[in-house]
């Protein structure tokens, strides 16, 4: 029985209908004569309260409102990579086919191509019994994505007849049916699935392998680990939004889910126009192939805002489910928050602080619950990730608004932006010393099987004299830089070497946007060495000015730039410089 | 624009601010356009905010001054607020709610444009990338501007940001054919001497006729501010994306139009969030800049410029704040500098340019442009913290390359910064004194430039 009701109340987003009786909450409706999709979030009595996910201008009182018996869902199955989707997975490219260059309303298309052929290749058998999440065959979404066809999570599983032949089959083909309890369940390739219900999955693991970005600043002092959270928060012009594309170029995931939750336009047709245009540095194939896009710009329907996070990290969840490691961004969670306060303030909800409604910390909580490493419901085994990355646009930059405060207490890595180091050009203008990463101990493991042994130590020791200089320099504010022993004025010299030739990087050059975990150590160890040597060196008398002088000193800065990642060799060589300059300007004594 | 047909109620229940609510409605639509009529017969012009349970409410654009509750009818239109556009809008002149100023009749209406827009498909933009010369080396050089961009002025009361932006609009408009070039400008409660400045500016240098103009100066009503902007746009986007233009928005002063939305929020007794500014402030400026741009398959494009004074100067106030979220980069203009007395006085520390690096290098500016501008943005930064240095411990106590980094800042102050509101410079001529600058410094200073730019532009010794 659905509901079928009355619109007696439009302002905005939000509308009300009357003999709503039937409707449940969370049901997706149709709103108007002009079919517009929307949501009940409230019941009272036979009002139903729905927020509409597209533009309502001409909506009247009087006009139908009708229940679909179902909640807000995705489409899940192959053709969902390389798309390009509203908030609430209707793509684009389909919905420019019915309206040109804008954005019309009322259109209702499939989220994925129902009638493309795909090659199934079956890996169950008829008589298995099987249980949900099992996986019963395989199609090749894309060159990088090899798309498992699982039993859904919502389907009772059984026996397993009729399965098909190796072969071409769309979409909407019954691939097999499943019987238990004398009910014949059909299996095709794709299901749906509520978008604010976790899927489910068998059990989580602690994270502890890194999730190697190619940004040194993130992978050598602040990681995140693979099935982890992290926060971007950062004023406006701080590069959140270019930080945020650089993860989602060179992350060493195998799907990423973008969400450009009420940003610019402009942001998601970069990504659209650059990403089939750059190699995966893993497989060579184009980042498009393993890249999904929820774009709902800030001028599109503000409701839609709100389901466009949930549809993103749902997705992500079916990918991870398939035994993959997959990287979620979102651009920007402040605005799914305003979206949140803005349908709360329409519904005259008693408001927390700053107008933001009292239940945004618990939604931000579930959120960032959805990340994690686990083990995936049914056989084979696969262990897939989901990690979630928010930024966060704090007005005015402070980060003690409300949402940057909550986010904090759900996320494990911070990564502080700072106005002041995007105006003096500092990229990515992440502050070393007010962010952090609480899965540094136990990423350190895999540093030291994987590159080496010394990485913590050394790691340890390069943030030690950043920290060092960070108290120093409010010694040479008040004092100017003769005031410091040479020793101290060395670490000031080292510091500066640690953020032009390790914490700086331009994502814009061809070389530096991205840079292997082998050169962020040899990069690292090398300024360190530097430190150490110069160290000695001011020991047996050698000048300040001749270590800063050092022919190698720019090379060292420069090599992010210069030296390419299979050009490992060159940097060996640097060493070998380095160490020999040392030698010779041992020798030179204090003269006065 | 007087609307026939419609239908009038005449049951007014309450007048509020800029609010009229009207009660006994059976057939409203939300943001349907309501004509108010007065008792003395005048008639103003409305939109629906809210509609339901037999009531409507109504902002009237014009204000609520003069209106009784009995008297006053009001008329649903039928539809949305539309702009009548056609070719023959160039060179006109129209009040802040698109009706004629000049004393000329109506234009002919090609087609009627809902004046709300519709959101751009991202997946139909084009992204721009394509280089303006402003003619000014700071936004040339550091700043760029690219077609289709929004790139606002950050300013404060009292400085020099309309001559900014008047010698943008008349430098931009000669590189090209001039053919296709637009411009469109919208005062925003405005003093009438700014707009008229502008309008001088423009007729001056044979723009005005391929100029429109849309004024609601101080004096007209504050609600009508809302309107400004969206018609002011619907004419550029219909220039732009049916007629083929290059269009530049000027739109001056966003600070008052954010006010006469606080305004209206206010009479509607919402939830604030900062400043009193409504909680949904961002998403309503978003559907103003988010109307800038390019698109697939069509010729035209929509650049806009829109500028707002920062109140007390203050860069993270709420109007400055959501704009630099949405916007694609600011100008922010400095008090210091402008108090020295540069023209233009602007604070590059604090400007960027999101599209830049996709608008300059080979094929557009130069192949050095990137690399040169990134260094001497870290050495002016560099300059600021060594000028401050000296203020505390005095020029003795700074080392040689502190005082090296001082001469950087001068001369990027003195011949970069510093030009004359008609001197109009060429791309070479920017790149070149950045270069100038770049030789200020001892080679091993310079870490952001390849060597082999550096073996070929770099001057020191």
């Amino acid at each position: 029985m659905t509901a079928q009701g009355r619109i007696v109340w439009v302002s905005g987003p939000a509308v009300r209908a009357d003999g709503m009786a039937d409707a449940k909450m969370y049901e997706t409706v149709t709103v108007g004569d002009s079919k517009l999709v929307g949501e009940v979030t409230r019941l009272t009595g036979d009002v139903a309260f729905i927020q509409v996910y597209e533009s309502t201008s001409g909506l009247k009182p009087g006009e139908p409102v009708v229940g679909t018996g179902n909640p807000l869902s995705v489409l899940l199955g192959p053709g969902i990579i390389g798309q390009l989707y509203d908030g609430i997975q209707r793509p684009l490219r389909e919905l420019s086919k019915a309206s040109g260059s804008f954005i019309g309303k009322g259109i209702t298309t499939t989220p994925v191509d129902m009638v493309k052929t795909y090659h199934f290749v079956p890996v169950a058998s008829n008589g298995d019994d099987v249980l949900p999440g099992n996986v019963i065959g395989t199609v090749q979404e894309t060159d990088l994505i090899e798309h498992s066809i699982m039993v859904p999570p919502n389907h009772p599983g059984g026996k397993i007849s009729n399965i098909v032949s190796e072969g071409d089959y769309n979409l909407e083909t019954e691939l097999a049916t499943a019987e238990k309890d004398g009910q014949n369940v059909p299996l095709k390739m794709y299901h749906k699935w509520p978008v604010r219900k976790p899927r489910p999955y068998l059990k989580r693991y602690d994270a502890t392998v890194p999730l190697i970005t190619g940004q040194r600043v993130i992978d050598t002092f602040f990681p995140i680990a693979k099935g982890g959270t992290g926060s971007i928060p950062g004023a406006f012009g701080t590069g959140k939004t270019v930080t945020l594309h650089q993860i989602a170029k060179w992350a060493d995931s195998q799907v990423v889910v973008y969400i450009g939750c009420g940003e610019r336009g402009n942001e998601m047709t970069e990504v659209l126009v650059e990403f089939p245009h750059l190699k995966d540095p893993r497989s060579g194939k184009p980042l498009m192939d393993r890249t999904v896009l929820v774009a709902n710009t800030s001028n599109m329907p503000v409701a839609a805002r709100e389901a466009s996070i949930y549809t993103g990290v749902t997705i992500a969840e079916y990918y991870r489910d398939m035994g993959k490691d997959v990287v979620l961004v979102a651009d920007s969670t402040s605005r799914w928050a305003e979206a949140l306060r803005e349908m709360s303030g329409r519904l005259e909800e008693m408001p927390a602080e700053e107008g933001y409604p009292s239940y945004l910390a618990s939604r931000l909580a579930e959120f960032y619950e959805r990340a994690g490493r686990v083990r995936a419901s049914g056989s084979p085994d696969r262990d897939g990730s989901v990690t979630l990355i928010g930024a966060v646009s704090p007005s005015g930059g402070d980060f003690t608004e409300p949402v940057t405060t909550h986010t904090m207490r759900f996320i494990k890595t911070f990564w502080a932006l700072d106005a002041k180091l995007a105006y003096s050009r500092h990229y990515p203008s992440i502050n070393w010393m007010n962010s952090y990463s609480g899965y540094l101990a136990d990423i350190a493991k895999w540093w030291s099987e994987n590159i080496s042994e010394d990485w913590f130590a050394i790691r340890n020791e390069a943030y030690g004299i950043l920290q060092r200089e960070d108290t120093l320099k409010e010694i040479v504010k008040l004092l100017g830089p003769d005031a410091l022993p040479d020793e101290e004025k060395l670490i000031l010299e080292i510091a500066r070497m640690v953020k032009i030739g390790l914490l700086q990087q331009n994502s814009f050059d061809d070389v530096d946007t991205y840079c292997s975990a082998e050169k962020q150590f040899k990069l690292l160890k090398l300024i360190v060495d530097f430190y150490k040597l110069g160290q000695q060196s001011l020991k047996e008398g050698t000048q300040l000015s001749a270590i800063r002088e050092l022919p190698v000193v720019p090379s060292i800065l420069k090599a992010r730039m210069d030296i390419k990642d299979d050009e490992m060799p060159k940097l060996d060589k640097l060493e070998t410089d380095m160490k020999e300059q040392f030698k010779n300007i041992s020798g030179v004594k204090v003269t006065n | 624009m007087t609307e026939k047909g419609g239908i009038q109620y005449s049951n007014i229940a309450e007048i509020k601010g800029p609010l009229v609510v009207v009660d006994d409605v059976d057939n409203a639509a939300f943001d349907e356009l309501v004509e108010i009529e007065t008792i003395e017969g005048e008639r103003r012009l409305g939109k629906v905010l809210e509609v339901g349970n037999g009531k409507a409410i109504v902002q009237v654009f014009e204000g609520t001054t003069g209106l009784s509750i009995s008297g006053t009818s009001a008329k649903f239109v039928g539809k949305v607020m539309e702009m009548p556009v056609s070719k023959d809008v160039l060179g006109r002149v129209f009040d802040g709610l698109g009706r004629p100023k000049d004393g000329l009749p109506d234009p002919i209406a090609d087609k009627f444009i809902d004046i709300n827009g519709e959101p751009m498909n991202p997946e139909q933009r084009e992204y721009p990338k394509d280089f303006i010369q402003t003619g000014v080396s700071v936004i040339d050089g550091l700043v760029t501007l690219v077609r289709g961009q929004k790139l606002p002025i950050f300013s404060g009361s009292g400085m020099s940001h309309n001559l900014l932006a008047a010698q943008i609009a008349r430098q931009a408009s000669v590189v090209g054919t001039n053919d296709d070039f637009a411009v469109v400008f919208a005062a925003i409660g405005v003093q009438y001497s700014e707009a008229e400045y502008f309008r001088k500016s423009l007729e001056e240098s044979g723009a005005l006729k391929r100029s429109v103009l849309f004024l609601n100066t101080a004096d007209d009503p504050a609600i009508e501010r809302i309107i400004t902007p969206r018609v002011a746009l619907t004419v550029a986007e219909y220039l732009a994306f049916d007629l083929g233009m290059h269009v530049l928005v000027i739109l001056t002063d966003m600070t008052n139009y954010a006010e006469a939305l606080r305004e209206i929020s206010a009479a509607r007794e919402e939830v604030p969030g900062r400043k009193g500014y409504p909680g949904y402030l961002y998403t309503d400026l978003s559907t103003i800049y988010e109307r800038a741009g390019k698109l697939n398959g069509r010729k035209g494009s929509v650049t806009q410029i829109p500028i707002l004074s920062m109140p007390s100067d203050d860069i993270t106030h709420p109007i400055p704040d959501l704009t630099g979220y949405i916007t694609e980069g600011q100008i922010v203009v400095g008090r210091d500098l402008f108090r020295q007395g540069v023209y233009p006085p602007i604070n590059i520390l604090m400007s960027l340019s999101r599209l830049m690096k996709d608008g300059i290098g080979e094929g557009s500016t130069r192949d050095d442009h990137a690399e040169v501008a990134n260094q001497v943005y870290d050495a002016y930064s560099r300059a600021q913290e060594v000028r401050a240095l000296a203020g505390i411990v005095g020029k003795a106590g700074l080392t040689e390359i502190d005082l090296k980094y001082m001469d950087v800042g001068d001369v990027f102050e003195k011949e970069f910064l510093t030009q004359a509101t008609d001197e109009n410079r060429t791309i070479e001529e920017t790149l070149a004194i950045l270069w100038k600058i770049v030789s200020k410094l001892p080679k091993n200073e310079i870490t952001k430039i390849k060597d082999k730019f550096v073996d070929k532009y770099y001057q020191g010794e």
